[in-house]
């Protein structure tokens, strides 16, 4: 299984990003051989629909789960049919994934309307 | 640490004035001015001080090479924003109307169209005795949303229980809504007109769709006492708190002429913004 | 003559100089073009209403013709579409309509629809002609939304232009088209600062243009200092009065109730004619 989390940093005990859309980098945990990938997102700077983009990286690297603080309403569009999106809790990045495997995180529910950022 | 914001809707009502009075009676001196198009706060609390400036980019926008260009008129004829001028022997990208979509960029046959980074604004950043955060958008440019993100992001994100004051911008559009998300309260500043109350109403509707907690207050009630009277009824009717309201008073220019807050001078718009400001708060913790 | 009434901020009283400049006139248009918030109409309470829609046009994927080659996906500056479940997903909110998808599409599988953003409505009240820009809420731009509400402006009329707050792109569309630019300024220290903003883009534009300083008081004007120091013409300097803020408050029109605004903004009326004819 893939999971995927926005960090702020390229390491397990990175801190959650808050942002989704905007956050710095993603890593990928791949569950059955304990590694994780960093990528660049590519959303972070961008001017607007930052959600979308992130979430179409999430959906091409093939994520089963994204770990998150909050999601906005069009990122969870793309992402609602492949990728099954968790609330993420305090703690470090290693300690999320930890969690969820125990079966300890609950699906993020509230959706926010975004922010529609644009030009 | 939490995160008040003040909004009105309509400009003018006092956001800024209000908002300025607010950080001297927090006493914490953790601020930001959303309104990147009009920024003022600075004008009162932060005078003397200089920040740390950071250039901030928007959209990319298309630049036309004169000597490459051959004169077809492609972008002329495909641009949607009417950001393409025709010169004597060339075209040329209006730089206030071109939106970065590079269609122009996409149709030209020679390659003479490039998109190049676009300085929008400028985020800046007062550390000395204060953290208060702000930012300039420059002339004509649309990226509102984007730069008040930014701006709330140099505010420190600790858990403390100290409250940050957010000086919104006017209006309903993006840059409110950008400023409204992730805040803990908002204060919205009316005015006791009738255009005042529609743009109330408007606002209301636009933090209502973040289900944040929210608070009204009336400034200048005394122009229009009627219409003042009709905000409060509506805050009843709608179970909006109503936290209080403000007389009009002159001594409220002369300070801010003066480049003092309402805190800073003993008047009766001081008594009732402390009001106002006890009343707020007690909602938010 | 096409009379442009702007202001760095909000609250000065473009709003006040516009419905009132516009009912002195002999035959005048008042086109509003502060979308997200037009207060005009509620002055002019305006009669024999007709409504125009404005429509962007967005893209609509023909999934049969689409071949999964995303390009339309990675040119999208906006990020308004996405690839999802091997089809192509538009989040209308965000695209700006400018047909990039449209016309890179190698399949010619997109189609584009018109989608309302907002509308203009048109009323009458005395001899003004009420024209009210309104935009929905959350959509990308008002500039298609101002631009319907310029075209009604009529050539044998005064046309009386109340901006949006601000120098953004809407303000810029806005003034566009205008012979002279009537800037609101307060005498205040955040009235000076927000002028200096507006006067860069009139300045810019290279527009004539005059300051009207509204609510003056007994106590130092800047905006009259800063005026006088670059001899920038001063149209008119409005006292601040109780009573004019009340009726203003109120929704009423203040040349319709008082004689001696009435005179007032007749002379600033004539005032601008001379400037733009000499």
């Amino acid at each position: 299984m893939k999971i995927a989390i926005p960090v702020d940093e390229k390491r397990m005990d990175s801190p959650v990003c808050i942002s989704f859309g905007r956050t710095p980098f993603f890593m990928f945990y791949d569950t059955q051989t304990k590694e994780a990938t960093y990528f660049d997102n590519s959303a972070f700077n961008t001017q607007g629909g930052a959600g979308i983009k992130a979430s179409q990286m999430i959906v091409d690297e093939k994520a089963d789960v994204l770990i998150t603080l909050r999601c906005g309403e069009n990122a969870a569009q793309v992402l609602k049919d492949s990728v099954k999106i968790y609330k993420s809790i305090e703690g470090n990045a290693k300690e999320n994934i930890d969690a969820f495997e125990n079966g300890k995180l609950n699906l993020l529910t509230e959706i926010h309307p975004g922010f529609h950022n644009h030009g | 640490m939490k995160k008040l914001l003040i909004l009105s809707g309509k400009g003018g009502t006092g956001k800024t004035t209000v908002a300025s009075a607010f950080v001297k009676f927090f006493d914490n001196y953790i601020f930001a001015d959303c309104d990147v198009d009009a920024p003022n706060l600075h004008l009162v609390l932060a005078k003397e001080n200089k920040p740390i400036t950071n250039d901030f980019y928007g959209l990319e926008k298309a630049v036309i090479d004169e000597d490459e260009c051959i004169g077809c008129g492609e972008c002329y004829n495909k641009c949607r924003f009417d950001a393409i001028e025709k010169m004597v022997t060339s075209f040329k990208v209006d730089e206030f109307a071109c939106e970065g979509c590079s269609v122009c960029h996409l149709v030209c046959p020679v390659g003479a169209v490039k998109m190049i980074d676009d300085v929008a604004g400028e985020l800046m950043l007062y550390n000395k005795d204060m953290i208060f955060s702000t930012a300039k958008l420059k002339m004509g440019r649309g990226n509102s949303g984007k730069l008040v993100t930014e701006v709330k992001k140099q505010l420190p994100a600790d858990t403390s229980e100290r409250i940050a004051v957010i000086d919104g911008s006017p209006g309903i559009g993006c840059p409110v809504i950008a400023s409204i998300s992730g805040v803990d309260f908002v204060l919205i500043v009316a005015e006791p007109s009738l255009s005042g109350m529609s743009d109330m109403e408007r606002i209301l509707k636009t933090a209502n769709i973040f289900q944040t907690k929210v608070a009204v207050c009336i400034n200048k009630y005394d122009t229009c006492v009627e219409i003042a009277q009709k905000i409060e009824e509506y805050c009843k009717d709608n179970n909006i708190a109503f936290v209080g309201k403000i007389p009009y008073d002159k001594s409220v220019s002369k300070a801010i002429n003066a480049g003092k807050t309402i805190a800073d001078v003993d008047c009766k718009a001081r008594d009732s913004l402390m009001n106002v400001f006890s009343n707020t708060v007690s909602l938010i913790i | 003559m096409k009379i442009a009434i702007l202001s760095g901020k909000g609250g000065t009283g473009k709003t006040f100089a516009s419905v009132n400049l516009a009912c002195v006139a002999q035959k005048a248009v008042y086109l509003d073009c502060d979308v997200e918030e037009p207060n005009g109409h509620l002055f002019f309470n305006p009669q024999n209403i007709t409504k125009q829609k404005t429509t962007v046009l967005l893209p609509e994927i023909n999934n049969d013709k689409c071949d999964g080659c995303r390009k339309c996906v990675d040119f999208c500056k906006f990020n308004a579409l996405a690839f999802v479940s091997g089809k192509v997903k538009v989040f209308d909110e965000i695209c700006h309509s400018c047909s990039g998808c449209f016309l890179i599409c190698p399949q010619k599988a997109i189609e584009e629809k018109p989608k309302q953003i907002g509308m203009v409505q048109t009323g009458y009240f005395n001899n003004v002609k009420v024209v009210t820009g309104i935009m929905n809420a959350g959509e990308a731009s008002g500039v298609p939304i101002i631009k319907d509400v310029l075209k009604m402006s009529d050539d044998d009329a005064l046309t009386v232009i109340d901006c949006p707050p601000g120098s953004a792109c809407t303000v810029m569309e806005s003034i566009e088209s205008a012979d002279f630019c009537v800037i609101v300024a307060e005498p205040t220290v955040f009235g000076v600062h927000n002028f200096l903003m507006v006067y860069e883009l009139v300045t810019l534009l290279k527009k004539p243009f005059g300051v009207i300083v509204n609510k003056v008081e007994s106590f130092e004007n800047q905006m009259k200092e800063l005026c006088d120091k670059n001899q920038i013409n001063i149209i008119e300097q409005i006292p601040y009065s109780y009573e004019l803020a009340k009726l203003t408050s109120m929704g009423k029109i203040a040349v319709e109730e008082s004689e001696e605004i009435k005179k007032m903004f007749v002379n600033i009326l004539e005032k601008i004619k001379s400037e733009v004819k000499g």
